[in-house]
Order: structure tokens, then C-alpha cells, then sequence
């Protein structure tokens, strides 16, 4: 009496809803987890002061500022970058050019390669060929470039960084009416000063959007910046750029895997991951509402 | 009577205002021009730069002779005795009297962790994508794709730390496996950041198959699933392998969650419930204390060579699959 294709298709639209349920669940486990045991601990003053007695008292501040220092570093340099290769991309490059086609195939691959791979390039790179030959032809060979300091870290993360900024700007020039790009040029206008005056205003939710979404993905991860810049504690803040920094992450990092104590520390681990957290999301969280707008002009806007 | 017309008779009038040639314009122009290639061209550049100078640390395991005495490949990859006259055996034990640096038991364990994550990641991740294409109210939709880019934004060090606090408790007193932090531990958490890659690619492809597709099979009488298991699927394949193939060059390369959800064991078995140390999680741990120039420092710029060439390549499939379904899907409609 039973109609076997259809009791097929109820088990196979529930197999794929389960799925759908599955994810949902696990995603909400791990949050609420780190919500329910992270409040505990949370405070003003437990952002606002710094470790004490070896990371069993106080509080982070040394570490969200060092995060801030890092990604403030970082976007100064990614930015500029970002933009300028999907301005190169869009508005420059003849469309379906040889040129275009690299360009956009090494910015995906720069997006795949392992953050781990990026530490090793900012060790093998930034630090041991352009830190120590800055030393050599600046300072005599004593060592002042040529360590782990945030402003390598800061370059590392640029370069991982770099493929969301170009992503997000390119889908913003996109949105932009082709009529607009034409109305400059028949008013005289040079290519730069179309680009300046017209596209870039109108782009600007877009680089946003790119930028938030990097400030996010920068603040954290940490394999880019175990090696080349990031310390567990330190005294005092960073000052100058060749200093060393703590970051949340890293502090997430070595005080899950080294801590001596760990049921002394574990509230106060359980907040700062959820200060972390909290951090990431509302970058997210405020750039996926930007973009949201950019799609629906880029829906109807035309 | 006019003379000469509208045209000649009135000059200042009717003369369309040419601008000066506005100099600082085209220096500007030019100069923009100049930056704006370069910074494209540098994203060029910089991938070359990250090939050449891991290539360059990891290349004195092939050629110098002084570190092929300590490390070569024929030491990496065949057994070697621990001491003159001992059992040969694959070991991974790079500070001791005797360094030995056979990276089998390192390979062994990434792809452990990477099959293990992929085989949980893959299947969910592909079906609620199609689930959410085919299936779902838009209001679902809603609910399922934020929870998602909400998992992306998640940072693997937060995994890796509810994996060895939370997630590792929990599997060990439900199945009382021998060691806390295995291979199951880390591949479980793996795939939370495998699942938000594929889920992407996966729902990209399906909503990109057109519309004139489902139409004809349900018009000849096929049930939606029907519809979805036998046109949609098979229509949106490149898509769905390239979104196989990224996530699994995600796995291999994640090293947070790894080096601190899988014990970091370098132990050669197969079994699933050991624990395990990867590429990645070898690279994190012990390039802090290693000597620059030393055997040791050149073998991790050798492993993260390997992971750079193989996630690169990986890369370049999976978009390359990508590409392959925009243009049959283009064809198509």
C-alpha cells in the first residue's frame, strides 16, 4: 500500500535535514558552552587590568591590546593593497585578460595556503632575510629588525588577510551601474580621477566589509604569529613596532596547552575565549550586515 | 540676412569649453596607474615569494652535504636503526642524542586526521547544502546560513580549546579509549572548520544549477527529491568535488585545532583512537625552539614546503572544478 518513492524521498529529505540539524547543534553546543562558562569570570576589570600570579588572577588587557595593535598594523597595510588589486582587476585590466586570470588564480591560492605555511614565510622572509638585512645596512648588525617583533607579524597577516579584503571590494565594484563609469569619462574625467571621485565613494561599504571581515580573521588566528612576533607575557605594552605583543589568541593558545595549573586558570581561559569570540562576531556580525546592503542594491539597483 | 550663421556670428557663446590639459591630472593618472598594477602585480609576487623562501630553507635536505649527514631524504622517508645495529624504525624524534627525522609517522597522522575529519565533514556539509538549495523554506534558510557563516567566523584556536577541554572529556568517558587526544578527538574538530568551506562551495554550486533544470524533471512527473538526487546533483557534481577537494586542503593545513586536540604523539599506527602529531602541528610546535640553519630548522621548512605544494595544488583543482561547472552551467541555460 506504501508508495516506495515516496518513503525514499521522506528518508532522503530527512537524511539531509538531519544534517542541516546536526550542524546547527553543534555549533550551539560549543557556544553555549564557552557562553555559560565564560560569564562567570567576565568583568570591566577583567579587561581592564593585566595578568597576575603566573595567569591565575587578573585580567587580559595586555593581550586584547596587543590584538588591536596587531590588526590596527595589519589593515594599514592590507588596505591600500586589497583594494588596489581588485581596482586592478575591475576597472584597469581589459575584462577576460591572461593578466586578470593570474591575478585573480594567486589571490584564491594565497586564500588556500595553511596560516601555518604564512608563519614560516614571515620567519623565513620578513624576519630572517629583510629584519636582518635592515640591521646589516642600518644598524651595524645589532639585532633591532632582525627578531620576532608585531610590526612582521602585522605584514604576515596582511598577506593572509589580503584575499577577503580583494573578495569583498570586487563584489562592490560590481555593484556598481556601468553608466556611472561612463558619464565621468564623457565629462573628461581621467581614469584615476573616474576612480577616485566616482567608483571608490561608491565602493566604500564594500572595502568595509573586506576590512572588518580581515580585522576578524586577523585578531584571530595565531599560527602566522607564533613565530614572529607574539609572546606569551610580557611586562609592557608594545611601543614601537620592532617590539614584541600579546595576543588573545596565542593567550588562548599557551594557556590551554602549557599552563601549570589548569583547573586555577580555567575561568579565567574560559573568559578570555569568550572574549575572543565576542570580538570576532561582532566584526562579523557588522560586516555581513554591510554586505547584505550591497547585495540587495546590487539586486535591484540597477 | 546672416552672414555666417548661428555658429560663426557668436563664438564665445557656442564654442564647447575645453578644459586646459590639466597636468597634474595625468601625472596623477599615470602615478595611479603605476600603484595600482603593482600592488596587483605583488599578489603575484607574493605567492612566489612564499614558494621561493620556504623552497629556499627546505632545499639544503636535497643539496648540502653537511645537513644531508644529519637529514636527507633517504632518512625522512626510509627506517632508520636508532643506534648502529638496532631494529630499523620509522621514529620522529628530532631532539636527542641521535635526532631522527623520519616524517612517516607525521604523514601517517595527517592523513588520519584529515580522512577522519573529511569523512565527517564532507556528507554533512554537502547534504544540508542541498537541503537548504532544494528543500528548505526560505525561513530555514535564514537560520541555517548564519549559523554557518557564525561556525567560519569561529577562530580554530577556540576549537582547538573546547576539543581538548570540553570535547576530549566527554569522548573519553563515553568510549574509554586509551589516550585522551587522538586521531578521532582532533578529526571530530577539524571538521568544524572543514564543514563552513564545503557547506559554501556545496550550496554555491547547487543554486547555480538553472532553474529550467528542476522544471523539466518535475514537469515529467519526478518528485522533488527525485529532482534533486538525479538532476540537480549529478548537474552540480564539479561543484560539489571542488568543494570536496578545498575542504580537504583546508583539513590539511588547519594547525591550531591539531596541535591542540591530538595529543602530538608522533606514533605510526592506524589505528583511529591513537594519538597522532601532523605536518602542521610538528611545524607550530618546534619551530619556536629550534636553532636557524640547524638539520632540525631545514626538515620543518621541508614539511611546511610539502603542505604549501600540496594544499596549492589541491587549491588549483578545486578551482579549477569550480570554473569547469560555471562554464557547463553557462552552456546549459
Amino acid at each position: 500500500m506504501f508508495d516506495k518513492t515516496k518513503i525514499a524521498g521522506g528518508i532522503f529529505q530527512g537524511l539531509s535535514a538531519l544534517a542541516c540539524v546536526v550542524i546547527i547543534v553543534m555549533v550551539a553546543i560549543v557556544l553555549g558552552n564557552i557562553l555559560i562558562h565564560g560569564l562567570e569570570r567576565l568583568s570591566f576589570g577583567f579587561l581592564a587590568r593585566a595578568p597576575e600570579a603566573g595567569m591565575t588572577k587578573g585580567g587580559i588587557f595586555p593581550a586584547i591590546f596587543g590584538t588591536f595593535a596587531l590588526v590596527l598594523l595589519m589593515t594599514i597595510a592590507v588596505i591600500p593593497l586589497g583594494v588596489a588589486t581588485a581596482i586592478y582587476m575591475h576597472e584597469y585590466a581589459p575584462k577576460r585578460s591572461r593578466m586578470v586570470h593570474v591575478v585573480r588564480l594567486a589571490i584564491q591560492n594565497l586564500a588556500g595556503v595553511p596560516a601555518i605555511v604564512f608563519g614560516l614565510f614571515g620567519l623565513g622572509f620578513f624576519i630572517e632575510f629583510i629584519g636582518r638585512g635592515m640591521d646589516r645596512a642600518l644598524f651595524g648588525g645589532r639585532l633591532v629588525y632582525g627578531q620576532p617583533a608585531i610590526i612582521w607579524a602585522a605584514l604576515t597577516m596582511a598577506l593572509l588577510t589580503m584575499p577577503t579584503v580583494v573578495v569583498a571590494t570586487e563584489e562592490a565594484l560590481r555593484a556598481i551601474p556601468q553608466s556611472y563609469r561612463e558619464v565621468a569619462y564623457s565629462l573628461g574625467a581621467t581614469r584615476w580621477q573616474m576612480i577616485s571621485r566616482v567608483v571608490l565613494p561608491q565602493a566604500v561599504g564594500g572595502i568595509l566589509t573586506g576590512g572588518i571581515l580581515a580585522i576578524s580573521r586577523g585578531s584571530g588566528e595565531v599560527a602566522p604569529v607564533m613565530f614572529t612576533g607574539a609572546a606569551y607575557f610580557l611586562p609592557e605594552l608594545p611601543r614601537r613596532l620592532n617590539d614584541q605583543f600579546m595576543e588573545l589568541g596565542y593567550h588562548v593558545y599557551v594557556m590551554t596547552t602549557q599552563s601549570p595549573d589548569v583547573e586555577a586558570t580555567k575561568p579565567i581561559l574560559y573568559s578570555t575565549v569568550l572574549v575572543l569570540l565576542m570580538l570576532t562576531f561582532l566584526l562579523n556580525f557588522t560586516a555581513i550586515m554591510i554586505r547584505a546592503r550591497i547585495r540587495k542594491r546590487l539586486r535591484y539597483g540597477r | 540676412m546672416r552672414s555666417g550663421g548661428v555658429l560663426s556670428s557668436n563664438p564665445e557663446m557656442t564654442v564647447i569649453p575645453v578644459p586646459k590639459a590639466n597636468f597634474t591630472g595625468a601625472l596623477g593618472d599615470r602615478l595611479a596607474s603605476v600603484l595600482i598594477r603593482g600592488s596587483a602585480f605583488l599578489a603575484i609576487l607574493s605567492l612566489i615569494l612564499i614558494f621561493v623562501f620556504i623552497g629556499k630553507e627546505a632545499l639544503p635536505i636535497l643539496t648540502s652535504p653537511e645537513i644531508q649527514k644529519e637529514a636527507s631524504l633517504s632518512t625522512l622517508f626510509l627506517p632508520h636503526p636508532a643506534k648502529p645495529g638496532a631494529r630499523t624504525e620509522y621514529t620522529w624524534q628530532p631532539v636527542s642524542e641521535v635526532p631522527k627525522y623520519s616524517i612517516l609517522p607525521l604523514f601517517v597522522g595527517t592523513l588520519k586526521v584529515t580522512i577522519i575529519a573529511v569523512l565527517f565533514a564532507i556528507p554533512l556539509a554537502v547534504a544540508a547544502a542541498l537541503y537548504t538549495s532544494e528543500f528548505a523554506h526560505p525561513w530555514v534558510r535564514e537560520v541555517v546560513k548564519p549559523a554557518i557563516e557564525l561556525l567560519a567566523g569561529i577562530p580554530s584556536v577556540v576549537i582547538g580549546f573546547f576539543c581538548l577541554m570540553v570535547l576530549a572529556a566527554w569522548l573519553h568517558n563515553a568510549f574509554g579509549w586509551t589516550y585522551r587526544l587522538n586521531a578521532i578527538t582532533a578529526g571530530l574538530g577539524l571538521s568544524l572548520a572543514v564543514i563552513p568551506i564545503v557547506y559554501t562551495v556545496a550550496e554555491d554550486a547547487f543554486s547555480s544549477v538553472p532553474q529550467a533544470f528542476r522544471e523539466g524533471s518535475l514537469a515529467m512527473g519526478a518528485s522533488s527529491w527525485q529532482t534533486a538526487w538525479r538532476v540537480v546533483l549529478p548537474a552540480a557534481m564539479p561543484g560539489v568535488l571542488a568543494a570536496c577537494v578545498l575542504g580537504f586542503g583546508r583539513a590539511i593545513g588547519e594547525t591550531m585545532i591539531v596541535l591542540m586536540a591530538s595529543g602530538n604523539a608522533a606514533v605510526l599506527s592506524l589505528s583511529p583512537t591513537d594519538s597522532i602529531r601532523t605536518f602542521s602541528a610538528t611545524i607550530a610546535a618546534e619551530l619556536g625552539e629550534v636553532v636557524v640553519g640547524s638539520a632540525h630548522y631545514h626538515v620543518l621548512f621541508f614539511l611546511g614546503a610539502s603542505l604549501f605544494i600540496l594544499t596549492f595544488v589541491l587549491n588549483l583543482f578545486g578551482h579549477w572544478w569550480v570554473g569547469r561547472l560555471q562554464k557547463k552551467l553557462q552552456g546549459a541555460s
